[in-house]
């Protein structure tokens, strides 16, 4: 009698394999990658059924749908790593219109020669986020370019969602006398990446704050069901968030820069690499605005749940048809808080 | 963070403005240059004209590096970035820089040379080592501050013969700088720049010493106060340039006691002196040709030198016609005198060197002052 087993196939080698084109070609090796990676890392009812596509129910009420492409180095940081970033940024995305995320898709571009293993990490990580979130990566694509042509790993997720009824957040939305909040403290997750950096590194005891926020969201939301604009200062910062605001709702802002929150790690971080906090990325925070009678009761809600307890009110919208935002420095004076320009970390998120 | 918020105190921010409130006479107007992009990028970012009174003005100094490169040397610099193989690394506030035919390093870059942004001239000197096929340029600026770091690279690349590495040697001089606006006709003639002292530099004052400034305070009869970067030692140096010019007096003064000695850094002038020497002349963007007032490597480094290298012969380029820098730079001109601010020229789309930087004065306006040009806005209470 042969040997031969006519339903075997030899598992991936996680430990030592690297991708190859046959990954991205469509054929047994992709099937078996996304197998025995994948479907077993996600498991869920709607990657079992084995389609392109997942099929769902669609709650009656108004949906969000937002996208996000993750392509960060180093792919692993303090706090963090591409994997949970991933899941993160866009339940996040979701989450800022007031929403609950309800599924996720993700797209992974590989480079020929990543390392299974690392792989194999980043999803695990992207599973656990997803399912410590509740929100089920419900389908998803692989491919695979060549050597030179990526960076190791990159992660589009998409997520949709639905907005509870009565609640309207948007960032056209934001009125002169608003309350501007945040919900904790500046520039962590932009300063782990940082101090990781080849040229750069540095050693420090600030980990990535990347989190989904949609519980914080949700407690929020049901507090004061009539905020005015949500926002999570990824990319950019706060200084970018505020001014996209300003732009979006016609109106000037003004911080007062002793409210502002960042931790004294960050802070003298950025000092001798010559960033502003306001500038750098965080991944698990939000910026809220309602009026000015609802701020106490939001920022009562906020710090009563884990990821909002530094919330903090740091300013107020004004009136300006220049769209300024304009900050009180602790020294004295007046300034802009403008745009950022060029771009202060490359690859952040 | 220790050591840092104790010179960016707001209360005593308030007990110095009262003072030079206090003391500047109002029968006469003070004007006050800082030299440094640092104390320029202070006075912006902390607001602090706010809190000086309408008769002690700052007028912006050409003490940014970046600033004062001229238009010829970032084309020599992307000309050397377009050989074959070549590797130029580079300080990140020159990549911006506009440079001939709307080109920049940056863009040089999108267009497939290989440029690398380092924090300091060892990372250039670790890419020569990563890469020993391959010819890597480190493209020098700076002023005093940044001139040791490189010649440390060109001694350490010298002992370790790492022939894949040169220097392309932009480095200028301070007080070259300082004597040139006090020589100009703005100054001495016309009389259309009035400037009655000047607050010295902080980073580049720990290198050479308080010493080198006391010729322009005997000399040309203006006070120095040597100021560290901080707004409150910006604050601290108008009240003592105040001072001295209410007492008559034209000294150089170190406010800057924590970092500043009157001989500077003796180490740091040895390996200068060791491996640099005075250019015959050098091209300052806004000053024109100043004699003496940059350095190149030394015949016994040449090696390393990577005009002699490559042959860079200079081009002098004019700066865009409507382009005030020049003017700003030498301070007869604010940024927004100039008509191209804020329209054509932005942080985004720099026409002019001084939009590049954070340090130039029309960036450090833009970013943190322009509020101010257009009338002040009705604050709606909360």
């Amino acid at each position: 009698m042969s040997g031969v087993l006519p339903d075997y196939v030899r598992p991936v080698d996680f430990k030592h394999g690297r991708v190859d084109m046959t990954h991205g070609s469509g054929g047994r090796a992709m099937a078996q990658l996304i197998d025995e990676l994948f479907l077993r890392a996600f498991d869920n009812e709607w990657l079992r059924a084995g389609n392109d596509s997942a099929r769902f129910a669609v709650p009656a009420g108004r949906m969000v749908i937002a996208t996000d492409s993750h392509v960060v180095s180093p792919l692993f940081f303090p706090g963090g790593d591409i994997g949970c970033l991933s899941v993160h940024g866009t339940i996040n995305d979701v989450a800022m219109s007031g929403a609950a995320p309800l599924y996720l898709a993700a797209t992974f571009v590989l480079e020929e020669g990543f390392p299974l293993s690392d792989l194999k990490r980043i999803v695990a990580s992207m599973a656990s986020a997803s399912r410590a979130a509740g929100v089920p990566v419900v389908t998803g694509d692989t491919k695979v370019v060549e050597q030179g042509k990526g960076d190791g790993v990159f992660i589009t997720t998409t997520g949709i969602g639905i907005v509870p009824e009565g609640v309207d957040i948007a960032g056209d939305h934001a009125r002169p006398g608003d309350a501007i909040i945040i919900s904790g403290t500046l520039g962590d997750h932009g300063v782990a990446i940082m101090s990781q950096r080849e040229n750069l590194s540095f050693e420090t005891a600030i980990e990535s704050d990347t989190a989904a926020l949609h519980g914080l969201v949700a407690a929020m939301v049901a507090a004061v069901p009539r905020i005015h604009c949500l926002r999570d200062p990824t990319r950019g910062g706060l200084a970018t968030t505020l001014n996209e605001i300003a732009r979006q709702s016609r109106c000037g802002m003004l911080v007062r820069e002793r409210e502002l929150p960042v931790k004294p790690q960050v802070s003298a971080a950025c000092e001798f690499l010559g960033l502003d906090p306001l500038y750098v990325a965080n991944e698990g925070k939000l910026v809220a605005i309602a009026s000015a009678g609802d701020a106490a009761p939001l920022l009562a809600a906020m710090r009563a749940h884990p990821l909002g307890r530094e919330a903090v009110i740091i300013g107020e919208v004004i009136e300006d048809p220049h769209h300024f935002v304009q900050m009180d420095t602790s020294f004295g004076g007046r300034r802009n808080v403008d745009w950022l320009t060029g771009e202060q970390l490359p690859r952040i998120c | 963070m220790r050591y840092i918020d104790e010179f960016r105190d707001g209360a005593l921010a308030r007990r110095l403005a009262a003072a030079i409130a206090r003391e500047a006479s109002p029968a006469r107007t003070y004007h006050l240059m800082e030299f440094c992009g640092g104390h320029t990028h202070a006075l912006s970012r902390y607001g602090l004209k706010d809190l000086l009174p309408a008769n002690v003005q700052m007028i912006h100094g050409p003490g940014c590096p970046v600033c004062v490169l001229p238009i010829g040397r970032i084309d020599s610099a992307i000309a050397l970035a377009a050989r074959p193989g070549l590797i130029l690394t580079t300080y990140a506030d020159t990549m911006r820089v506009p440079a001939s035919k709307g080109l920049s390093l940056l863009k040089a870059k999108a267009r497939g040379a290989d440029i690398r942004m380092v924090y300091s001239s060892a990372d250039a000197l670790r890419i020569a080592r990563e890469n020993p096929g391959r010819e890597v340029v480190f493209f020098a600026i700076g002023f005093e501050t940044t001139t040791p770091p490189t010649a440390v690279a060109i001694t350490e690349a010298s002992a370790g013969q790492l022939s894949n590495f040169s220097v392309f040697c932009n480095h200028v001089l301070t007080p070259a700088a300082i004597a040139n606006i006090l020589e100009s006709p703005e100054v001495r003639e016309l009389g259309t720049v009035p400037l009655d002292g000047f607050i010295g530099p902080a980073h580049v004052s720990t290198v050479i010493g308080s010493q080198p400034y006391e010729y322009f305070a005997e000399e040309y009869q203006r006070p120095v106060v040597i100021a560290g970067f901080e707004p409150l030692d910006v604050m601290q140096a108008i009240l003592m340039l105040i001072r001295q010019l209410n007492e008559g007096r034209a000294e150089v003064e170190n406010e800057f006691t924590r970092a500043v000695t009157r001989e500077g850094n003796a180490k740091a002038k040895s390996l200068v002196a060791e491996v640099f020497e005075l250019r015959r002349s050098f091209e300052w963007r806004g000053l024109g040709e100043v004699p003496y007032s940059a350095l190149c490597i030394k015949e016994k480094y040449r090696a390393f030198d990577a005009e002699a290298r490559y042959g860079l012969e200079y081009c002098a380029v004019a700066d865009n016609k409507a382009c005030e820098c020049g003017a700003i730079l030498r301070g007869v001109k604010k940024p927004t005198d100039c008509k191209v601010f804020g329209t054509v020229c932005t942080p985004e789309n720099p026409i002019g060197s001084c939009m590049v930087s954070s340090e130039g004065a029309c960036a450090a306006h833009y970013t943190y002052g322009r509020f101010k040009d257009v009338p002040v806005v009705a604050r709606v209470a909360a």
